[in-house]
């Protein structure tokens, strides 16, 4: 099986609409958004879900008041500084603070303090019009992010086996902290979305040295290559002294924007479009560099 | 007491970083030079891009605690395995083997407790950097810088936040994108939260999750629709609906989005810098309420 990761370390630089567009491109393909924290591939594909499951959280503890004597030894023990005492004299944990290592819970003298899981993570099989998609939807604040990733990104490759199809495609997160690193272990390839701006070039070179640690072959795009020629210039030479192959330069174009007001991928919009034309060349590459 | 104001946004991309630097810019010419700039996207900061005039006068490595299993003391009884949730310690008795995964382990010191055979030993581990970048005109940037293939973003934000410095009157945290815990970390404890939007789609539906978000944390609000005129007007709907105030609309525009590429902020436009003006002035009488 094979495994095509997009990835751009900078956000916004158009990881979805280009993981979309290339989904509608693909004829056997099996979609994944392991962008949980901030999903939005569903906006475009419009999934009908057809199974919900329950994403079991870290634990949150909580203090129950009545038999809480003030002894403090959970603050003491606390690394989160998540216990704080309360304008009325009682001890309460932040549930945002709380790391859910259940410390407290352990070493409380009354046994006055119990953990429980939240359970407002979940995550989905759907159907699309490109093929199965599998996606989340955290809950606000949660902790455990890179878990519920590994989750959807070994849905989506039961999939595939069952279904005989060989190839997931999956939309990552932004970022090279721990969603990034569980959405990177054991994929094959990793597609690159770099926009021309120095933050973006910046933000390219500390997810290639992550990148590096990890056996995936790497490509990549420029996006939006015309707002800055300069800069474009200096990636590709970037890319090339570093062995990547770049696939595409593809233009701004307020269509892309249009698309998806319209809930559509770049390729169903215009399929004339440049960007379209560019987008069939990456994916044919991308597929045939095994 | 510091004023401390977080910039958020769930989408990436969404400006930000040029919201952040642009209105630390503007705090100093309009209202204090007691103002430090944070940069809490410790996994990408750019801030230091867009201020070229900053220099780094100082880094400081910033750790994470880990133990270290000490064998010579261990008798392998597992209680530290039992005690760790986050599954980071493995003990093998027939092997006679223990060993803690450094990248699993969240440092809660629970297994410290646990050992009844003194056997842990916690040391220094590196999770990144917290760079001191500094100017004469402001109390400067303070930034964190994840080590490449560290996980522990949340700790480091945390731990840079406490550098902070005590004597700024106002204090800018520019937040890493999505509404995971690095984000609440960020925001956690400021007095006022930025969401900063753009009208498409994605811009909007990644809005409401940030703002369920900050209204659970109870932190007042406001959003800036940056990009103004390149999507819809859903976003304005939505603002309206649910009495969300707007801050400012910052119009896209292809010579700025230019600019910023090579990584300078625009500072001639009228309607840029009356809309500061305007975001500023709002921030300057909230302050007078917290204070």
């Amino acid at each position: 099986m094979n495994e095509i990761t997009v990835l751009s370390g900078k956000g916004g630089t158009g990881k979805t609409s280009i993981t979309a567009a290339l989904a509608a491109l693909a004829k056997d393909v099996v979609i994944c958004d392991s962008d949980v924290d901030a999903a939005d591939l569903h906006l475009i594909l419009k999934p009908e879900i057809k199974e919900q499951h329950i994403f079991e959280s870290s634990w949150v503890a909580k203090i129950h008041k009545d038999n809480c004597t003030l002894c403090n030894v959970c603050v003491d023990v606390c690394r989160y500084d998540a216990i704080h005492e309360m304008t009325n004299g009682s001890l309460e944990i932040n549930p945002f603070q709380c790391e859910g290592c259940r410390l407290c819970e352990r070493v409380c003298p009354e046994e006055t303090i119990s953990s429980s899981r939240n359970s407002n993570n979940f995550w989905y099989v759907s159907e699309t019009r490109f093929g199965s998609l599998t996606h989340a939807k955290m809950g606000a604040g949660e902790e455990n992010s890179g878990k519920l990733v590994t989750q959807v990104r070994e849905a989506a490759k039961n999939i595939a086996k069952e279904k005989n199809i060989n190839t997931v495609l999956s939309d990552g997160p932004p970022g090279i902290g721990c969603p990034v690193i569980s959405s990177l272990t054991g994929t094959q390839k990793v597609l690159m979305v770099i926009e021309p701006t120095k933050s973006g070039l910046h933000d390219s070179m500390r997810l290639l040295e992550l990148l590096g640690s990890f056996n995936a072959k790497v490509f990549a795009v420029i996006n939006k290559f015309d707002i800055n020629l300069e800069t474009t210039n200096e990636i590709s030479l970037w890319l090339k002294e570093n062995n990547i192959p770049l696939l595409a330069k593809l233009p701004f174009d307020t269509q892309m924007v249009e698309a998806m007001i319209h809930e559509k991928t770049i390729i169903e919009y215009n399929p004339k479009s440049k960007i379209t034309l560019l987008l069939k060349d990456v994916w044919e590459k991308l597929n045939s560099n095994n | 007491m510091s004023f401390k104001i977080a910039i958020a946004s769930g989408k990436g991309g969404t400006g930000k970083t040029t919201v952040s630097v642009n209105l630390f810019k503007w705090i100093i010419q309009h209202w204090t030079e007691k103002v430090q700039l944070v940069d809490c996207d410790v996994e990408e900061p750019n801030d230091h891009i867009f201020l070229p005039e900053y220099l780094i006068s100082k880094e400081q490595e910033i750790t994470q605690l880990i133990p270290k299993i000490d064998l010579n003391n261990c008798t392998f009884c597992r209680k530290c395995v039992e005690w760790c949730e986050f599954n980071a310690i493995v003990v093998i008795p027939p092997a006679q083997f223990a060993e803690v995964n450094n990248s699993l382990c969240h440092s809660c010191g629970a297994c410290l407790i646990a050992c009844e055979d003194n056997a842990m030993i916690e040391y220094l581990h590196s999770i990144g950097k917290a760079n001191f970048y500094t100017n004469k005109s402001s109390l400067g940037l303070l930034e964190g810088e994840l080590k490449i293939s560290s996980s522990m973003q949340t700790m480091l934000i945390g731990e840079l936040k406490k550098l902070a410095n005590p004597e700024a009157e106002v204090i800018i945290f520019d937040s890493p994108p999505g509404t995971s815990c690095p984000v609440v970390e960020s925001v956690a404890d400021s007095d006022f939260v930025i969401l900063v939007t753009e009208p498409t789609p994605f811009g909007l539906h990644d809005l409401k999750l940030t703002v369920e978000l900050i209204k659970e944390l109870k932190i007042d609000f406001g959003v800036i629709v940056n990009k103004a005129g390149l999507g819809t007007d859903n976003i304005y709907d939505y603002l309206k609906k649910e009495k969300i105030e707007l801050l400012g609309k910052i119009p896209f525009s292809k010579e700025y989005a230019s600019k910023y590429a090579r990584g300078k902020l625009s500072t001639s436009n009228e309607i840029f810098n009356e809309q500061y003006n305007l975001i500023g002035e709002v921030l300057k009488e909230t302050s007078k309420g917290v204070n």
